[in-house]
């Protein structure tokens, strides 16, 4: 089968991003950027796929910035077939993004889409399931295990109080959690072969797909910084201070 | 205005975090319905019309909506929806689950984990794992909306006496199944909900010294959390981890033992009131947003700390 993973290029996780003065949003001039950890593990999931004769051909798209590439190409190196890129540099909603996947969906005929469950840049946990919404197709979010099994897929999701399981008509929509797998570094063999493999470059425009939002952002803060603790020197010195300091026990 | 509001529900029971999102839905302001979708949900119907400022509360009772699969519950609530300013879910995994697809049904976008009301169309939400507040305003004709529980103190659960009313929707859609789940068994308060709650990291060392957690944990009526690093270890099972990825607490204590502090876990929690930290790194990141501070062994502060309480 053929499986489309969505890959999206956020600020490294590492990073400790700070917002700009104007209030405008956050600084992200010269700060290192990645491919999103939950997109990893969408990729990973792909490949191991591939690897176990389940999937035939693994599809990379990513929505942004003409840099998106980068993260494509990591894709590639992991084990990605080939790549597109869907370019805009406009900051994009979830819906947004979903319209311009739904697309390369309707032309690749994907039978399964692998999408991390959030991005880290923008916390929103939305475009897979707005995926599976305008494609009409099942959704199992916050996999932590994944079992294609005929004509259906088993999804065991990480749910508030533990786990559910539930079977998914394919074609279907998968969002990855943190522990579905570990994934890979790419080789370095790897990572020369991959600049060789195909990557096409469309617009949204192109697809047909308007990118018009209906949330703007109107500011970015700060959070409110915490005032500076104490350094207590025993747990008698700590139980005091929580009875009759703070007064939380 | 009229809002409409999600109930969150195992069948049996209302979910705690439903009162929180009615509360957003208060500060909104206008006419608040509650949808309960599910099956056998006579007893959380009645739940719901007790809670104070709901005026109605609508059951769509449906052996396809029992476990709330997207596929089934996402139409119901889109088509429901058309007819309301605001359709608000709490952030829960089962909210996280349907809401965006009723959001994309519906061609608007969703505004995710609100965590302040600022009017009826702009909202503070937390990006960059809680390092940036975004203001964002909606100009959607149906402003869909999940509620993160800690930002929002819970409505009364009693006081209210709305009519229930039934409703129908479109039956199963075929396209999922449910097929089966395992839940953590604790006696301990619920996590997101806990007044204290007690945290062990990757520095509790394995799982059976998380005995020690449970001992205080017990004592101060607190629920147990922990970081990812111990869920990733096998500790604990996953439904325990506090951070970005995993549960938001805001509880009035929150002693985080053993842990060293990252954004992700930090994303989790620091909106508690006071937090305590106990970790024998001097330099840990923890220390930067604790209240109170114990540089120590932590095999011996917590039992100590677990006899002076």
């Amino acid at each position: 089968m053929k499986v489309l993973v969505a890959v999206k290029r956020v600020v490294d996780y590492n990073v400790k991003v700070r917002v700009k003065a104007d209030n405008s949003g956050v600084d992200l001039a010269n700060v290192k950027m990645s491919m999103n950890p939950f997109c990893e593990i969408a990729v990973e999931e792909a490949v191991r796929l591939k690897e176990k004769g389940v999937a035939t051909e693994i599809v990379a798209v990513s929505v942004g910035p003409n840099a998106a590439q980068e993260q494509l190409r990591t894709a590639l190196a992991l084990g990605a077939d080939r790549a597109i890129l869907v370019e805009s540099n406009d900051e994009l909603s979830s819906l947004a993004i979903a319209k311009a996947l739904k697309a390369i969906v309707d032309k690749e005929q994907p039978q399964l889409v692998i999408l991390g469950k959030q991005a880290i840049d923008s916390d929103n946990n939305q475009t897979g399931q707005m995926l599976a919404a305008l494609t009409g197709y099942a959704q199992g979010t916050f996999a932590s295990k994944v079992e294609v099994a005929g004509d259906k897929v088993n999804v065991t999701r990480e749910i508030d109080g533990g786990l559910q399981t539930v079977a998914l008509n394919l074609p279907a929509i998968v969002t990855t959690d943190l522990r579905l797998n570990e994934p890979r570094y790419a080789s370095l063999p790897n990572i020369m072969k991959a600049k060789k493999k195909p990557l096409d470059v469309v617009t949204p425009d192109a697809l047909g797909v308007s990118t018009a939002s209906t949330v703007k952002t109107v500011k970015v803060e700060a959070p409110a910084a915490r005032s500076a603790g104490v350094k207590v020197k025993s747990v008698a010195e700590l139980v005091e201070k929580l009875k009759n300091e703070a007064k939380v026990i | 205005m009229a809002i409409l509001v999600i109930a969150e529900h195992n069948n049996g029971a209302l979910g705690a975090a439903t009162l929180n999102t009615v509360a957003a839905a208060q500060k909104i302001g206008g006419d608040i319905a509650v949808l309960v979708a599910g099956q056998n949900v006579g007893g959380v119907a009645e739940a719901a019309a007790k809670i104070a400022g709901v005026s109605k509360v609508l059951v769509a009772d449906n052996a396809a909506y029992a476990h709330q699969l997207p596929e089934n519950v996402a139409p119901l609530i889109a088509e429901l929806g058309k007819g309301y300013s605001h359709v608000l879910a709490p952030a829960t995994t089962n909210g996280k689950n349907f809401l965006p697809r009723v959001a994309a049904l519906l061609d608007v976008d969703q505004i995710s984990e609100i965590i302040d009301v600022v009017s009826a169309d702009t909202f503070k939400r937390p990006i960059y794992a809680g390092n940036a507040i975004a203001t964002v305003q909606s100009s959607a004709a149906v402003k869909v909306i999940t509620v993160r529980g800690t930002g929002f103190d819970a409505a009364a659960a009693e006081g209210g006496s709305a009519a229930v009313e039934a409703v129908s929707g479109p039956a199963d859609a075929g396209k999922s199944a449910f097929v089966g789940e395992e839940l953590a068994k604790s006696d301990r308060p619920e996590l997101t909900a806990a007044k204290i709650v007690v945290s062990g990291g990757r520095g509790m060392g394995n799982g059976d010294n998380f005995s020690i957690l449970y001992a205080l944990a017990d004592k101060l009526g607190a629920a147990v959390g922990a970081s990812r690093a111990a869920v990733d270890a096998g500790f604990v099972p996953n439904d325990m981890q506090v951070g970005q990825t995993g549960k938001i607490v805001a509880p009035q204590l929150y002693i985080a033992v053993g842990i060293s502090g990252a954004i992700q876990h930090l994303a989790g929690m620091k909106d508690s009131k006071v937090i305590v930290a106990i970790n024998k790194d001097e330099e840990a990141p923890i220390f930067q947003v604790a209240d109170y501070g114990l540089v120590a062994d932590l095999f011996e502060a917590v039992p100590e700390l677990e006899k002076a309480v």
